[in-house]
């Protein structure tokens, strides 16, 4: 008896030839000097908050933010160029402390699941026609921030900013230099199981912030 | 362990539903708010119409190619780190989970939802052999403290309204007590299933595409449950139908243009999470082992049909169900398997063979509003009339049970049917007969007893169209 | 059809329902037709597009009294068809139907002759109507294959549009099934019984005192379902209500 591979492959491969069709032309949407208009009204249409601030005060924003909204433990990941900004920005003033994300999950559970209150990490990029943010958490940045404290926060540079996921992924790359996972975050968590009423924060992030770094206009 | 010997029952059950009024409710408030948010999702005729033509041609094309796609997906996917497992029936395939969970010393599993899993009964299974498994996916977790099946493919308990959920959630959740309110329903799931994602020593997910080109599983969510199922615990498996494989990345955003506004009206869901492999050295977390079981499941039977096979395009976004004037009246349990709605009426008869599911090809209208927004351009009134051909036609190889439904009866009556309306001389004769005594035929006649329950009786007309136009001169060449 | 021009001569397909049921659309119909000028040919030799076996799995069947069509319309004249859904049938299905047939080619050449009559009217005629008729407010029914196979959509809508003292109003599920669906009516009962309910209380609510349609299967249906529960508005075939305004009878 041959293996269910061999099985199904040889069913699949003894079935009659079919023509290939020819792939139709299709162009994904473009938004030209209104990308970041559209990028920030599809994201707050998703209930998130979007700030646009200047890359010298964006800790010192994020502070206050945090800050307002009762934050005291905010996780951050201290070896990307974000992390760096946050511990220098942050140390010594008043205002909610950080915790690293610096060891596996595995010795983290704790922190992870129950007590950080917030999660700084870096964008890749956006995406102007859903509002999302293109994550690629990887070791100086793990997956679990933007998914398990009830307050996500996404620094993302405006330039960084482009029109459609297929331009971003043709643009970039991306088939070539796929990471462990790649996330396309476009607001918080949320469901409407129930009676498709919308409810924020169901087992993700209740809140999205994201912070987009550029010149102030 | 024996699977459960199902039968379709569609006329039985839909008579159960159809005289549910809160369900009928339920269901009609849910697809009416589904249909119009998908509507403003595709309100630029153009646009839907080239990237849908687009969509279709993606399946089609991954599909021509099935077998080679397979092949370069499994070699990338190992490439990557991430071991893939072959399985003909849900048998191999819940073996195959179990044997995994067994080798990792995994006791609880949490899942995303799968439709794939509900499919092979996955959870049974694993209970059956002393694994947990809990629903992590809200509707999916409140449809298991029910003890029930999804009722819809995207939305598994739409069937339900709130204070049906408030009830079960104070009468199942510890120190739970009643409240309808939403927000805080979804704190309770919250809070309840927090510790089940932080414990579990697996997490098991579907896919919603299988990347060939970059060896990458596509997993789309709103929820946030998925990302931790697949992320947290240290073992990762995903299982999932052969067809889902598409051959380039490019391919994905075309379709994800599609799927979650079709099924929920959203321009994107909250969440698309692109696995390529397992944890790597330096990284913090995700599991350490990533496997994907690929199911058949009749599916490669389904493929060998070049016609049929258009069923396998599908890409689950439940437009068709939304859409569908039956399934918004008798809803998702009345068709007793897991794929309810249009799909289900021309999968499940593939999967399950017509001779236990060869009513559902029947209970359709054709009225083709599933065809309509299907955005893969699935053409499923003609698979439903297809499905009925096999189901007559003698010793049919196609589908499982084909020639089931062969009677005496309905044979003579076509016959009979075929010889009245092929014979111009006889036509004629039993037109005129019924212009003269048709009316006399009582309302307790068979077909004409079941028109009548609710509706009045029609009336022959004296003359037919014929015999007018010849009185009137009107030319017969 | 020749691709220049309006004919002078079309044939006329009655359809089995009509025939039997309803012969006075059928009649309007054609009389529609003979007022824009064209000579109406009614094939005596017409019986059923053949639908019902095909909707119900039996193809040999269906192709056998489809073939007999296809020998009644031997000549090149348009077909034109007061039913949306036997159109469909003629112009979508015929040619799958005889596939690896002999009569292919003929069938596909029978199906680019099929014309929905509002269709044709519209499309093919561009007919000028002269409402003569009492005011009164009317709702649109659309069968499902007329909608969706057919392609016929905008047309009849434009034709009551063009009549000064109808008032069209929307049904917001004008595009829903009725329920009728052929043989899918006394297979389901029940659903088919909740379909019908649903398509005569949302033409209830409109306010209509007439549903006008291009289907008299959907319209003995609605019209069936509408006398059974005692509602006040009535039904009408297209053809009829565009003859009597227009022309009195």
């Amino acid at each position: 008896m041959t293996d269910p591979r061999e099985r199904i492959l040889s069913r699949l491969k003894s079935a009659p030839r079919r023509p290939l069709p020819d792939l139709p032309d299709w162009s994904p949407p473009a938004y030209g000097d209104q990308a970041m208009a559209r990028f920030r009204a599809m994201l707050e249409a998703a209930h998130a908050d979007v700030h646009e601030v200047s890359d010298a005060e964006w800790p010192e924003r994020l502070r206050a933010i945090l800050a307002g909204k009762g934050v005291r433990v905010v996780l951050f990941a201290p070896a990307t160029a974000a992390g760096r900004r946050l511990a220098r920005d942050w140390a010594g003033g008043e205002g909610p402390s950080l915790v690293a994300y610096d060891r596996p999950v595995e010795e983290m559970k704790p922190v992870l699941v129950h007590e950080a209150q917030a999660a700084v990490t870096e964008a890749r990029g956006g995406i102007a026609q859903t509002g999302s943010l293109v994550l690629w958490p990887g070791a100086d940045e793990p997956r679990l921030m933007s998914l398990l404290p009830p307050i996500h926060v996404a620094v993302v540079a405006r330039s960084r900013i482009r029109d459609s996921l297929a331009e971003t992924m043709a643009a970039e790359g991306w088939a070539g230099t796929m990471p462990t996972n790649a996330v396309l975050v476009s607001g918080p968590s949320k469901t409407a199981d129930i009676e498709q009423t919308l409810a924020y924060g169901v087992h993700g992030p209740k809140e999205l912030i994201v912070l987009v770094i550029g010149d102030a206009r | 362990m024996a699977a459960e010997a199902r039968v379709s029952d569609f006329g039985g059950k839909a008579h159960v539903a159809l005289n549910d009024p809160k369900l009928r409710a339920n269901f009609r408030r849910a697809m009416d708010g589904l249909m119009a948010k998908r509507a403003a999702q595709f309100d630029d005729p153009a646009e839907w119409t080239a990237l849908r033509a687009r969509g279709a041609a993606i399946r089609a094309r991954a599909l021509a190619r099935l077998p080679d796609l397979l092949e370069r997906l499994e070699a990338n996917l190992t490439r990557n780190g991430i071991t893939v497992h072959w399985a003909e029936t849900p048998a191999e395939a819940n073996a195959a989970v179990l044997g995994i969970l067994r080798q990792a010393g995994a006791k609880r599993v949490i899942k995303g939802k799968s439709m794939v899993t509900e499919e092979i009964h996955l959870n049974a299974h694993l209970e059956a052999n002393g694994i947990t498994a809990v629903e992590s996916d809200l509707g999916e977790y409140i449809i298991q403290l029910a003890g029930q099946a999804p009722s819809h493919i995207v939305m598994p308990c739409i069937h339900m309204n709130k204070v049906e959920i408030a009830e079960l959630f104070a009468d199942k959740i510890e120190g739970q007590t009643y409240t309808e309110d939403v927000d805080e329903l979804c704190a309770a799931a919250r809070k309840a299933l927090r510790d089940r994602f932080a414990d579990a020593d697996a997490g098991i997910s579907g896919v919603n595409f299988a990347v060939a080109e970059t060896g990458t599983l596509v997993l789309i969510e709103n929820e946030g449950n998925g990302r931790l199922s697949t992320t947290l615990p240290p073992l990762h498996i995903a299982v999932t139908g052969i067809e889902k494989v598409v051959e380039r990345l490019d391919d994905v955003a075309p379709l994800l243009s599609l799927l979650p506004r079709s099924a929920t009206g959203q321009i994107i869901t909250t969440y698309v999470n692109m696995i390529s492999s397992p944890r790597k050295a330096g990284e913090k977390d995700g599991p350490r082992q990533v496997h994907l079981v690929l199911l058949d499941n009749g599916r490669s039977r389904v493929y060998a049909d070049v016609q049929l096979a258009d069923t396998l395009r599908c890409i689950r976004c439940a437009a068709c169900m939304n859409h569908c004037p039956v399934y918004t009246r008798v809803g998702g349990h009345t068709y007793t398997f897991t794929y309810p709605g249009p799909i289900g009426k021309i999968l499940t008869p593939q999967l399950e063979g017509l001779d236990c599911a060869g009513d559902q090809p029947h209970a359709s209208s054709l009225c083709g509003a599933c065809a309509e927004v299907c955005p893969v351009q699935i053409p499923i009134p003609d698979l439903l009339a297809r499905l009925r051909t096999e189901a007559v036609r003698p010793a049919s190889p196609a589908v499982r049970g084909g020639g089931s439904g062969r009677s005496l009866a309905d044979t003579l009556g076509w016959a009979g049917w075929t010889a009245m309306y092929s014979s111009p001389r006889l036509y004629g004769l039993s037109s005129r007969m019924m212009g003269l005594f048709g009316n006399l035929i009582p309302a307790w006649m068979p077909m004409l007893k079941q028109w009548t329950r609710v509706r009045t009786k029609p009336r022959f007309a004296g003359k037919s169209l014929h015999q007018i136009a010849r009185e009137r001169g009107f030319s017969n060449d | 059809m020749p691709a220049s021009g309006r004919p002078h001569t079309v044939y006329f397909f009655g359809t089995c329902l009509i025939d039997m049921f309803y012969p006075e659309a059928g009649l309007a119909g054609m009389e529609l037709l003979k007022r824009e000028g064209l000579k109406v040919v009614f094939p005596q030799k017409q019986t059923c597009c053949g639908q019902p076996a095909r909707n119900n799995g039996h193809q040999d069947e269906a192709r056998a009294v489809a073939r007999l069509q296809l020998d009644a319309f031997p000549g090149d004249w348009p077909i034109v068809v007061p039913s949306g859904s036997c159109a469909g049938m003629m112009k979508v299905h015929y040619p799958e139907l005889f596939e690896n047939d002999p009569d292919h080619a003929r069938a596909v050449a029978f199906s680019e002759r099929v014309f929905e009559l509002t269709e044709f009217l519209v499309d093919v005629l561009g007919v000028r109507l002269v409402d003569r008729g009492r005011p009164v407010t009317v709702t649109w029914h659309p069968s499902c294959h007329s909608q969706r196979e057919a392609g016929v959509v905008e047309q009849p809508k434009a034709l009551l549009r063009q009549l000064a003292n109808v008032t069209l109003v929307e049904n917001p599920r004008e595009k829903e099934c009725c329920g009728f669906g052929g043989t899918f009516s006394v297979k389901q009962p029940e659903i088919s019984a909740a379909m019908v309910a649903d398509k005569v209380a949302s033409i209830e609510a409109t306010g209509a005192s007439q549903v006008v349609s291009g289907d008299c299967g959907c319209l003995m249906n609605i019209t069936g379902a509408a006398a059974k529960s005692r509602k006040a508005f009535t039904g009408t075939h297209i053809a009829e209500f565009l003859l009597e305004r227009c022309h009195g009878r």
